[in-house]
């Protein structure tokens, strides 16, 4: 056997400080209350660093900088704020080898992604954002589309830089300020990000980062200074947050949970169904609201393409996310990995069939193996719940009209998978799948030009694209 | 003769052009991009250190070390061999290739010069390469090369055939070069670049190895674009499945544009994730390659002394 | 002889493509500015929205299918029904007071018009909000608008025929179907659309007007699960809170009632039709 041996990427581009305060009015500061956590890199549960969590007094300070920022900022001319952006998207090219280090230490996730998914695409986010700053009258929005003012932003840990990205660029391209909280456990590249901000020279207050937990995030969004609140996480927390803005004049967007069909009928390029299924649930440990989690296949080809899956989850490499070779890395944290344990011991329970692959654990960290169901029915918690994990539940289907009924019947409507060579097959199908994004043939690509959101309760607004401007413009 | 288990599996396929047509348009399509996509994830496959020592010499053992030009001559082929037999003369521990690869004119003298070293002596034949002529010149032509002492037979299919879509052709060409072939090996050259789609990569690995092929080789190295990754991949895939449908296993080979070592590895790495750790003999996998050897013997001493090589200290032959 | 006697009519619901009591059997009054009696109309309850929100959700499929050249010729359809009950529609909204015969006529005007209009956007708007995207790899990628699904109107307490029909018209011209309560005070313009509707080839279930309380109506709408999207124009500062907390449950698509009072001349705009469409964006893979 062809064993490759270890290709661990270097740690020590990395500079990661033993402390983090607050990043307010183009500042460090120290936060008023003594709240800090650690935060632990989930591969090894070594402590990374300590973040401060923020107070309403933090927060309150954050949205008056960002108030403060939001007259100069927005009367910028667009070419200027253009050019911030542009400069902002440079720096992370250069840096983009540490912050993927970062990112795979604080996350979890293979470096392998990090590397060649997450930076990409935040670079490419921040250039194609920074060329709408000064085309907002072309956009479709009006002659003089006017930014909204001071955005308070929650990002989710399983694309943390990422995440950043497709709430930071698009605000600041169309004139506003933000105040963005990052994930309670995965503080460190938003706080570089802050650190490139002053890099960049970017006007102090225009870009805030305040870290924390829930409640800071709630302090964010419920903060009487803040107009426009976007938000990506759990639809249980959209749902409390829409309700929370009701009465008020902000803007909201909401993207959350998701329990996406992967459709595969009969005449489905086998092969290329495989990787994509693979690629749709396996892909980040299956940590993507858009997670491809329900395989529907047709009956005539289940044993097939099920036989073959098997075979390829069993050249999956679970381990160091730091190892250039590991596709699959830690659960990002404790927490996260008994709520999967609790889901896929209710999958067993309520008589579905379980199957991993041989895949040894680590001693330390949080693991969990790639994990397939068979024999799931619609009415399994498996197969309804966001598991939010490496695990796939698969159903199976007689006729085009069953596969269709069974992948909407779902409260949630974010993201799909179609395969098939028929285009006409392709095309009905796509059309009658409600969901914001479908993927046919692929899965699982995002690109800064297409807009991605969801129908249903995985919320509203669109991220990327023309579509993106919409969530931080006054119309 | 034997009739192989797959032959038999496969008896009432190429019964007439539409069975055959319609086996070959029944099998599973193959999308391009998630095709591409695939090979260029397993291209970023971090080999280094021990693995990739092993890689090199594992690479080495699997060429099948080519000349195919109008100016061969006995003295080329015969200075082709001896790097064949010991590529690196200072360094005892390189393995020797897997065959050379010569016209049928040559074939005497490379199993001349190979005799008793263990390196396999393979002809191209049937016209190689356009497959332009007669079967009867086809099949005296691999006869010849089998007489004057070839292992191995590299036959071109007829594309043209294939294109047209008379697979029955295709198909009964390959039986009888086969059979042409008596005990030596069977490649059977799909010429891919000339193939287009990987719809056809695929049907055309399958045709071959239902008509008796003992390896599956990409390319003549005569065409642009002769192996790439993601149609080696297709073609690994093919022989794959075909071993799990009829417990026959064929080999495959990536010919022309193999260049570099990091080309190599990558063909082991897809190898390795895609057919399987068993492919990774030279029995099953093979390069076919010329210059490639002098770039693997350079990484192999850049590793072994920790400085970088120059072509100076390598032998051209 | 005496004055001849008037028959006094009830007015009933619009659901479904029927004309239906309210299974509450409860109706009220209808009074002119001056408190002259001028019909009694239905006191839809909350069963009368849950059946309503049925029957929208059983058209959707069917309305959402349709092609949105046959969507809109039956928006102009309704449009030239409109226009024949012209006096009808003047005399209701004269009757009530508040308006003359000449305001009044230049509204149902303004109603026809703004029926014209939206009938032109239904092969429009996905030109307009929809995009090819030129993403970076060989995939075609392209984003287009859809409905929400079933959407619930509050209908806009001012402008009782033309703000009516301003709400509804965006809605439904995308494919949307609606359940609608009608304007409390004034539900007979309403009510008369109803029937203009139902005899303009609208496919039942596609619009369904409720009369009534919208303080009392509006909520079960509001939290009702299969309702996908509520228009809260015509709902008061409170309500819209309370509608606006119950559709985070199921996180509606909420259009908030408009700050100040709005003219129902001018020119909409699409963001009435925008509020209710999602986007799709569809890849591809490109390659032989």
């Amino acid at each position: 056997m062809f064993e490759y041996a270890p290709a661990p990427e270097s740690r020590d581009i990395v500079d990661i400080r033993p402390s983090y305060g607050l990043f307010i009015g183009g500042e460090w500061v120290d936060p008023q209350g003594e709240d800090r956590h650690k935060t632990v890199n989930p591969a090894t549960e070594e402590v990374l660093a300590e973040v401060a969590w923020a107070g309403e007094a933090d927060v309150d300070r954050a949205v008056q900088a960002a108030t403060k920022a939001f007259p100069v900022w927005s009367a910028m001319p667009g070419a200027e704020r253009a050019k911030y952006l542009f400069r902002i998207a440079r720096i992370i090219q250069e840096r983009s080898r540490e912050l993927a280090v970062l990112e795979t230490l604080d996350n979890g996730k293979p470096i392998r992604e990090a590397r060649d998914v997450d930076l990409p695409l935040v670079a490419a986010h921040f250039f194609y954002y920074a060329g709408w700053a000064d085309k907002l009258a072309y956009a479709g929005f009006g002659e003089n589309p006017r930014p909204l003012g001071v955005a308070g932003q929650v990002i989710p840990w399983n694309f943390p830089l990422l995440m950043l990205a497709w709430k930071i660029a698009p605000a600041l391209a169309c004139g506003n300020t933000v105040v963005l909280k990052p994930a309670e456990t995965t503080p460190l590249t938003g706080l570089a990000f802050a650190e490139i901000c002053r890099q960049a020279e970017l006007p102090p207050g225009v870009v805030n980062i305040v870290t924390g937990a829930g409640e800071t995030g709630a302090a964010l969004v419920n903060h009487p200074g803040v107009d426009k609140v976007a938000f990506t996480g759990s639809t249980e927390v959209g749902r409390l947050i829409a309700r929370s803005l009701a009465g008020t004049s902000k803007k909201l967007t909401l993207e959350l949970g998701g329990k996406a069909a992967n459709i595969v009928f009969e005449d489905a390029p086998l092969d290329q169904a495989v990787e994509g299924i693979v690629n749709g649930i396996f892909f980040n440990q299956g940590h993507v609201c858009c997670a491809g989690s329900r395989l529907l296949v047709q009956e005539s080809v289940a044993a097939e393409l099920l036989e073959a899956l098997k075979r390829r989850l069993g050249t999956l490499r679970l381990g160091d996310p730091m190892d250039k070779n590991t596709d699959i890395g830690a659960i990002n944290s404790a927490e996260q990995l008994a709520r999967i344990r609790e889901l896929t011991e209710s999958g067993e329970a309520e008589g579905a069939e379980r199957w991993s692959p041989a895949c040894p654990i680590p001693d330390r960290g949080y693991w969990f193996p790639p994990t397939v169901f068979t024999g799931v029915a619609q009415s399994h918690r498996i197969a309804r719940e966001e598991i939010f994990g490496p695990v796939l539940s698969v159903l199976t289907f007689r006729t085009p009209a069953e596969a269709v009924e069974k992948a909407n019947n779902t409260p949630y409507g974010l993201s799909a998978g179609v395969w098939t060579e028929k285009g006409s097959l392709m095309l009905w199908t796509a059309s009658k799948l409600r969901a914001g994004v479908v993927w046919s043939n692929t899965f699982n690509r995002f690109d800064p030009t297409s807009p991605f959101g969801g129908y249903k309760e995985s919320g509203y607004g669109r991220e990327g694209g023309r579509h993106g401007l919409e969530a931080y413009l006054a119309v | 003769m034997t009739t192989p288990l797959a032959a038999a599996k496969f008896d009432g396929v190429a019964s007439s052009p539409s069975t055959l047509r319609a086996f070959l348009h029944g099998l599973p399509g193959v999308d391009r991009v998630g095709a591409d996509a695939r090979a260029a994830m397993l291209g970023t496959r971090s080999i280094k250190t021990t693995a990739k020592k092993q890689a090199i010499d594992t690479a080495i053992a699997m060429v099948d070390l080519t000349t195919l030009e109008g100016a061969d001559t006995p003295g080329k082929v015969r200075a082709m061999c001896a790097k064949a037999v010991r590529p690196d003369p200072t360094d005892a521990s390189v393995p020797p290739v897997a065959a050379v690869c010569v016209y049928p004119d040559l074939v005497a003298t490379a199993v001349e010069a190979l005799a008793g070293s263990g390196v396999k002596v393979a002809s191209v034949a049937t016209s190689f390469p356009s497959g332009r002529s007669s079967l009867e010149v086809k099949t005296a032509e691999t006869r010849l090369a089998v007489a004057a002492g070839a292992a191995e037979i590299d036959m071109v299919i007829d594309r043209g055939a294939f294109l047209a879509g008379d697979y029955l052709k295709v198909y009964e060409e390959i039986v009888a070069t086969k059979e042409a072939c008596g005990e030596a090996h069977l490649k059977v050259i799909l010429e891919t670049g000339e193939l287009a789609t990987y719809d056809n990569v695929r049907r055309a690995s399958w045709l071959a190895m239902i008509a008796g092929a003992d390896f599956i080789k990409t390319s003549t190295g005569k065409v642009s674009p002769a192996a790439t990754l993601p149609v080696t991949l297709v073609m690994l895939e093919a022989v794959r499945d075909f071993l799990a449908v009829t417990g026959r296993k064929v080999g495959v080979k990536p010919a022309g544009g193999i260049r570099t070592t990091k080309d190599a590895i990558k063909y082991l790495v897809l190898v390795n994730e895609t057919a399987g750790p068993d492919w990774l003999h030279p029995d099953w996998f093979r390069l076919g390659a010329s210059s490639l050897l002098n770039d693997l013997l350079m990484q192999r001493q850049k590793m072994a002394t920790g400085r970088y090589a120059g072509p100076d200290y390598f032998t051209l032959d | 002889m005496s004055e001849r006697l008037a028959v006094r009519k009830t007015y009933k619901l619009f659901i479904g493509g029927a004309f239906p009591r309210s299974e509450s059997g409860r109706s009220y009054e209808v009074t002119s500015s001056k408190g002259d009696f001028l019909a009694n109309a239905a006191r839809a309850s909350r069963k009368d929205a849950r059946d309503a929100v049925v029957a929208a959700r059983k058209a959707f499929p069917g309305w959402s299918g349709a092609t949105a050249y046959n969507r809109g010729q039956i928006l102009y359809r309704i449009a030239e029904m409109l226009e024949g009950r012209r006096a009808q529609f003047v005399a209701e909204i004269t009757a009530v007071g508040g308006v003359g015969a000449k305001q009044a006529g230049d509204m149902v005007d303004a109603t026809v018009d703004r029926l014209v209009w939206y009938a032109g956007w239904s092969d429009k708007i996905g030109a307009v909000v929809g995009s090819a995207n030129p993403v970076a790899g060989p995939y075609f990628n392209l984003s287009s608008p859809e409905p929400t699904g079933v959407v619930a109107v509050i209908a806009p307490q001012t402008g009782p025929l033309l703000g009516l029909v301003s709400a509804i018209a965006p809605v439904i011209v995308t494919g949307n179907t609606c359940v609608v309560v009608a304007c409390e005070r004034v539900p007979l313009p309403a009510i008369t659309l109803a029937e203009v509707l139902a005899t303009s080839d609208l496919p039942g279930g596609v619009v369904n007007i409720l009369t009534g309380s919208a303080a009392e109506i509006a909520p079960w709408l509001a939290g009702h699960m299969d309702v996908n999207g509520i228009d809260l124009t015509g709902a008061d500062a409170e309500l819209a809170v309370t509608c606006e907390e119950l559709a985070a449950e199921n996180l509606k698509r909420v259009l908030r009632p408009p700050a100040g009072p709005v003219d129902w001349l001018a020119e909409p705009g699409i963001g009435r039709m925008t509020a209710f469409l999602e986007t799709k964006t569809v890849w591809h893979p490109i390659g032989v």
